[in-house]
């Protein structure tokens, strides 16, 4: 098999490789279980995240809303249920937080799908707007007595272990939470005529507006199914850090994007693969994480990510632009 | 009087009615408070260093692309000024030698400033990579070389001449506000009366067509963002002169801010069009909105929900789909 090394997963794949040997020779202790499930558990917020973001720059537009949409949710949510209902079931209260994400994310749609404004801009603008919202109105304290469902959520586990020191290690059981929004996307962007007329749109508007789809509504879908997902995402984050902070989440849109553009979907929209992004996912991650481990100080973190950023959209973009001039 | 109506139809003209009201609003709600001398000249001495990012952005804009990385660009360079002030001019230092080191350092940093510009206009010109990617990415890493060389603290300690820029006066108008305007007569002179500002905005309008007329686009990049990397540095100057210090993070709301002016100010976020008259008007509004409602103790958090209100809502005015919907009611 001939590796191509145009093909963002590849590469990706290869630096997460080259990290992990590098990080395994200065320090043995890299490759082990408790390693493994700290950056699976690390992984659940920014892969939510990504996921979501993948499909809307598949569909050709760009977000950065969703954190403030997941700290809105996750910290109305709270709130609301402390003072209303503070015994529901954790789905219940995992539902509300998605519904209030996707009825956020109904406004971006709106403003998005129906009057056609620019992506980045609008979602600049409403990232503001929900914040200061959630901030003026509904409340700026940390709140750390959560209620006692979201709790015993975050003390759901897959499976437990001690190492041969002592110390604990686990995978909580939101890890699936990732899995089944992974799955489920596939689903609708493989398996349904939603997802075709996704990339439909995020390939070329007027093609897929000729061929019949409805682009308004495909547009409308995306930003609230995002809207929905950055819900999940915020109130998973606030029961596994059992403090819902209304001041968290926002200013992580740009290591998500990181990872989402570092997987190969494109920003000028009809390409991205779940592969991709989950890799790319692994390499912020791992960044975040364990740059110390191979003896980068983590003051050099920003610097990494950036340099990231740009080799593995740069690489591609210099590709194209190589067989652009060599067919002209 | 046709041609005043005609007038309020374009972004700047609804613009100059929008900051009037503000104005005029924040005035009659608190006009002992709003109306004041010292609130007036607070004002001057506080908006410059964000417009001028906004500036920046601006001339990145009209290009259609975006310059994300104006943050880190403006950190970066007064960081290093700040080394230089600090370190090697040292907090003692007065009279004609504090302001030779001065000097060196803005000049330094306005070097700095360009040279990163140069480094995105390379990323999108010889690269070709969307501006959105390449200034993200730089940006982290200006950013990341501003918090590498402070260890991600912040540099204080220099010649009180240093002070100067920001908060200084000249025949009492305040230093930052006489810079702030050169800056904009300056783009604006570059945009409307040179060949260069001809080339940029019909490479905005369309870039296949700008080729076609054998505009150089590469150097044309390069220039772009040299420009707004220059003027990025010299909003950091003024950030840490009136700081008195120097942090990789300072001012990380300014990125949202400078972007929502430029569109504010009807920059078409597409490229093609915009004007510095427009940009000013936006800044002038915000500051208006921002220090009125700073007056009437609404908190900062209440005020980034009004600016992104003022943002969307100034998107749909100037839609062509919201035209059209009126256009439409008018017609039947």
């Amino acid at each position: 098999m001939k590796l191509n090394l145009a093909r963002n997963e590849v590469l990706v794949a290869l630096v997460i490789l080259a990290f992990c040997a590098l990080a395994a020779a200065s320090d043995p202790r890299f490759l082990s279980i408790p390693t493994l499930t700290d950056l699976l558990r690390n992984g659940i917020i920014l892969g939510i995240f990504s996921v979501g973001a993948m499909l809307v720059l598949v569909s050709g537009g760009i977000d950065v809303s969703f954190t403030a949409i997941a700290a809105f949710a996750m910290y109305t949510t709270t709130t609301f249920l402390l003072e209303h209902a503070p015994g529901l079931p954790w789905p219940v209260i995992f539902a509300i937080s998605m519904v209030l994400g996707a009825l956020l994310g109904c406004i971006n749609g709106v403003l998005i799908a129906v009057f056609r404004l620019p992506t980045l801009i609008v979602t600049l603008g409403t990232l503001s707007v929900f914040r200061g919202f959630l901030l003026t109105f509904v409340g700026s304290n940390m709140i750390s007595a959560l209620p006692p469902e979201m709790r015993n959520f975050s003390r759901l586990m897959m499976f437990r272990g001690t190492n041969a020191d002592g110390s604990f290690f686990s995978l909580p059981w939101a890890f699936a939470a990732l899995v089944i929004v992974v799955v489920l996307t596939w689903f609708i962007l493989h398996r349904t005529m939603l997802g075709r007329s996704i990339f439909a749109v995020g390939g070329s508007v007027e093609s897929a507006r000729r061929i019949g789809i409805k682009v308004t509504r495909t547009q409308f879908f995306v930003y609230v199914y995002v809207g929905a997902l950055a819900g999940l995402a915020g109130i998973i984050h606030a029961s596994l850090s059992r403090l819902a902070n209304p001041f968290d989440l926002v200013g992580l849109e740009l290591s998500v994007i990181a990872a989402v553009v570092l997987g190969g979907a494109r920003l000028t929209g009809g390409y991205g693969t779940l592969t991709g992004t989950l890799l790319g996912v692994a390499l912020i991650v791992l960044v975040q994480n364990s740059l110390i481990v191979i003896g980068v100080p983590s003051t050099f973190q920003s610097i990494t990510i950036g340099i990231l950023i740009l080799v593995g959209t740069g690489l591609p973009a210099w590709q194209a632009k190589r067989q652009a001039a060599r067919s002209a | 009087m046709n041609t005043l109506l005609s007038r309020l139809k374009t972004p700047e003209g609804r613009l100059a009615v929008i900051a009037v009201l503000v104005f005029v609003l924040m005035a009659s709600l608190s006009p002992e408070r709003f109306l004041s001398a010292a609130n007036l000249t607070s004002m001057a001495f506080q908006f410059p260093e964000f417009a001028i990012l906004a500036l920046a952005v601006t001339v990145t804009m009209l290009t259609g692309g975006i310059d994300l990385s104006v943050v880190g660009v403006s950190n970066m360079s007064a960081v290093v000024a700040a080394l230089i002030l600090a370190n090697v001019a040292g907090p003692e230092l007065a009279g004609s030698g504090a302001v030779m080191w001065l000097l060196l350092s803005m000049v330094v940093a306005i070097a700095i400033g360009a040279a990163a510009g140069l480094f995105n206009g390379a990323l999108v010109a010889f690269i070709g990579m969307p501006p959105i990617l390449a200034t993200l990415g730089s940006g982290l890493i200006f950013t990341g070389i501003a918090v590498a060389i402070t260890g991600g603290s912040a540099v204080m300690g220099f010649p009180t001449a240093a002070a100067w820029l920001g908060n200084g006066k000249v025949f009492s108008v305040p230093v930052p506000l006489i810079l702030f305007a050169v800056l904009a007569l300056a783009v604006a002179f570059i945009v409307r009366r040179t060949a260069f500002g001809l080339k940029l905005v019909m490479f905005g309008a369309n870039p296949l067509a700008a080729r076609f007329a054998a505009v150089d686009v590469n150097r044309l990049l390069l220039k772009v963002y040299m420009l707004s990397g220059a003027l990025a540095a010299i909003s950091g100057l003024l950030v840490m002169s009136r700081a008195n210090s120097a942090k990789a993070d300072y001012g990380s709301s300014y990125l949202l801010l400078s972007i929502l002016i430029a569109v504010l100010g009807g920059v078409n976020p597409y490229g093609g069009y915009g004007k510095v008259v427009g940009v000013v008007l936006a800044v002038l509004s915000m500051q208006f909105l921002s220090s009125g409602l700073n007056m009437l103790q609404v908190s900062n958090f209440a005020r980034e929900l009004i600016w992104g209100v003022l943002l969307i809502f100034v998107m749909l005015v100037n839609s062509q789909q919201v035209a059209a919907l009126f256009a439409r009611r008018r017609m039947s």
